[in-house]
């Protein structure tokens, strides 16, 4: 019983604390990559504490919709890491109180919060960016569907853990083309839906191009800090789904003990490396869309998941 | 050979060939730029050859091997060999292909034919035996389909000649898990027939590029002897 509660806190707290450093390794090996020094990969952590020190400034204009946002973007990461297998390959408390399709309604959720909390202000780039995410949400909502879809047509699931026992138990159907092509879609899908390089720049600091970083341009201080942070952990956590569940169901804890949960942090962590530099290899390599190809990105990610799902009815 | 988890993996492998080549026959639908265009069909030979070898030693039979070899040669590295010498790079260099609909519309139509060729094919599968019931005969017949399909939405005469020669990947693709022995002298006939067809089509591009200025060919839509002005002022 403690040994669960502590397997649930450690799984919070990894995500937690590792969130920063997965963003700060990213951007060093993208500086690296071109030809750059780039800042140590500790700086999130220093920009989040000289944040968190700041004042906060808030527009008499605002609601308290602009104040609860950070809190909401900061949260709804977390609560997805109680449902997810970050560290361990069986269930813990809150595993069955919903699947992947909760976990993204749960992340929508805080997406949400963060269009209403731009449009709040009447600063004239946070809608702008508000709306673009809104383009871009409703049009990765198709994909989305179809991605759990198709995981629930070719594993029998859509909970994150049974998912992951499905690909490790038949690892002869590890190599499924409807697998395969799942795989591709769903890779699509979280480019799209973290805002990186062929849909958004994440590293742009053009306020028209913006689609996903002008939503917290008018946050400061502890607020600035909250954005931030929630959306480190969105990364790492959407990482955690598609390589714990999806890519590389393997070197996850087993059994209930806590040489295997620390064991499993390296392990994690090495997986997420390899994640982070098949990003930087993409970002520093594709340049970003135009708004209005994106339709054409995501109908792609679309048609990879539904031949995904045809290549099925093929080799069945 | 017969040793099962062997067998297994070699079914696995030859499936995601299959399914891989699905994927680059929507590609080839959908990409805008030339360059990609021939990129991909080199992904989808390399495909189809693998495909080839893994059901020569799955079937024990040299013919399959050959079949592979042939296709290793002359797709992948003769074909765009000689789409290079007789194309002028400007050709490869453009960006934007003109099709006939928008990009998301020709997907979604290549989606329902994958999906007709699913049902195309079940009457073949049924008859023929089981050992040679596998995922390549809907899947080249998809392939089959949406080469068809480039052919007709695009305007351009290079990926419009990659949809010809996608069609034919398709058919090979299906044909090589029909059969076992299928005879050598039919595939070299065909893949020589290929590299004359690039061939040919290639001078004539380089022709029309020449004279008009353009590979457009849904522009060229009239015959008028005398120099059409605004044909040649692009």
């Amino acid at each position: 019983m403690t040994y669960r509660i502590l397997a649930n806190v450690l799984q919070v707290l990894v995500i937690l604390l590792l969130s920063p450093l997965t963003a700060g390794v990213l951007n060093r090996l993208k500086e690296i990559v071109q030809s750059k020094r780039g800042p140590s990969v500790f700086q999130p952590y220093r920009d989040l504490w000289k944040l968190f020190h700041k004042d906060q400034v808030l527009s008499e204009r605002s609601s308290w919709v602009f104040r609860a946002t950070p809190y909401v973007v900061f949260i709804t990461p977390i609560f997805v890491t109680l449902l997810i297998p970050v560290l361990t390959a069986y269930p813990l408390f809150l595993a069955f109180m919903a699947d992947m399709v909760g976990v993204g309604f749960v992340l929508g959720l805080g997406g949400f919060f963060a269009a209403l909390g731009a449009v709040d202000t009447g600063n004239p780039y946070g809608p702008m960016g508000a709306s673009r995410t809104r383009m871009v949400g409703f049009l990765a909502e198709p994909v989305f569907v179809i991605v759990f879809f198709t995981l629930s047509f070719v594993a029998g699931s859509t909970i994150p853990y049974i998912v992951q026992k499905h690909w490790v138990n038949s690892p002869a159907s590890f190599l499924e083309p409807s697998h395969v092509l799942l795989l591709a879609a769903f890779f699509m899908l979280i480019l799209a839906d973290t805002g990186r390089i062929p849909v958004d720049s994440a590293s742009g600091h053009f306020e028209l191009a913006m689609i996903e970083e002008s939503k917290s341009l008018e946050y400061s201080g502890s607020g600035a800090a909250l954005m931030k942070w929630g959306g480190y952990m969105k990364l790492l956590v959407l990482m955690c789904v598609f390589l714990n569940v999806l890519v590389t169901p393997w070197g996850l804890a087993s059994e209930q003990r806590a040489t295997q949960l620390l064991l499993a942090i390296p392990l994690v962590a090495a997986k997420v490396l390899l994640f982070v530099l098949a990003l930087v290899v993409i970002e520093s390599s594709l340049a970003k869309l135009r708004l209005f190809r994106i339709s054409e990105f995501l109908g792609a990610a679309f048609i990879t998941c539904v031949a995904a799902m045809v290549a099925r009815l093929f080799t069945a | 050979m017969s040793d099962p988890p062997f067998t297994a993996a070699l079914e696995s492998l030859n499936a995601l060939a299959g399914g891989l080549f699905l994927l680059t026959a929507f590609a080839i639908v959908a990409t805008r730029q030339t360059r990609s265009c021939l990129l991909l069909f080199i992904a989808q030979s390399l495909l189809l050859a693998t495909s080839a070898f893994v059901l020569s030693v799955q079937h024990q039979s040299l013919h399959l091997a050959a079949v592979g070899i042939v296709n290793l040669v002359s797709k992948p590295i003769v074909i765009p060999w000689i789409l290079r010498r007789t194309l002028s790079a400007e050709v490869y260099a453009r960006r934007e292909i003109d099709q006939v609909l928008n990009i998301p519309t020709s997907l979604l139509i290549a989606l329902a034919l994958a999906v007709l060729a699913y049902f195309l094919t079940l009457p073949i599968l049924e008859g023929v035996a089981p050992q040679f019931r596998s995922a390549n005969v809907p899947i080249g017949v998809a392939g089959l389909l949406l080469g068809a399909y480039t052919l007709t939405v695009r305007r351009e005469a290079v990926p419009m000649l990659i949809g010809i020669l996608a069609m034919e990947n398709g058919a090979f693709f299906a044909g090589i898990a029909l059969s076992r022995e299928l005879p050598l002298i039919v595939e070299l006939a065909v893949a020589s027939d290929g590299l004359v067809l690039v061939f040919v089509t290639g001078v004539l591009v380089r022709a029309i590029q020449q004279r008009i200025g353009s590979t457009r060919v849904g522009e060229l839509i009239s015959l008028r002897e005398e120099s059409a002005p605004d044909a040649v002022a692009e």
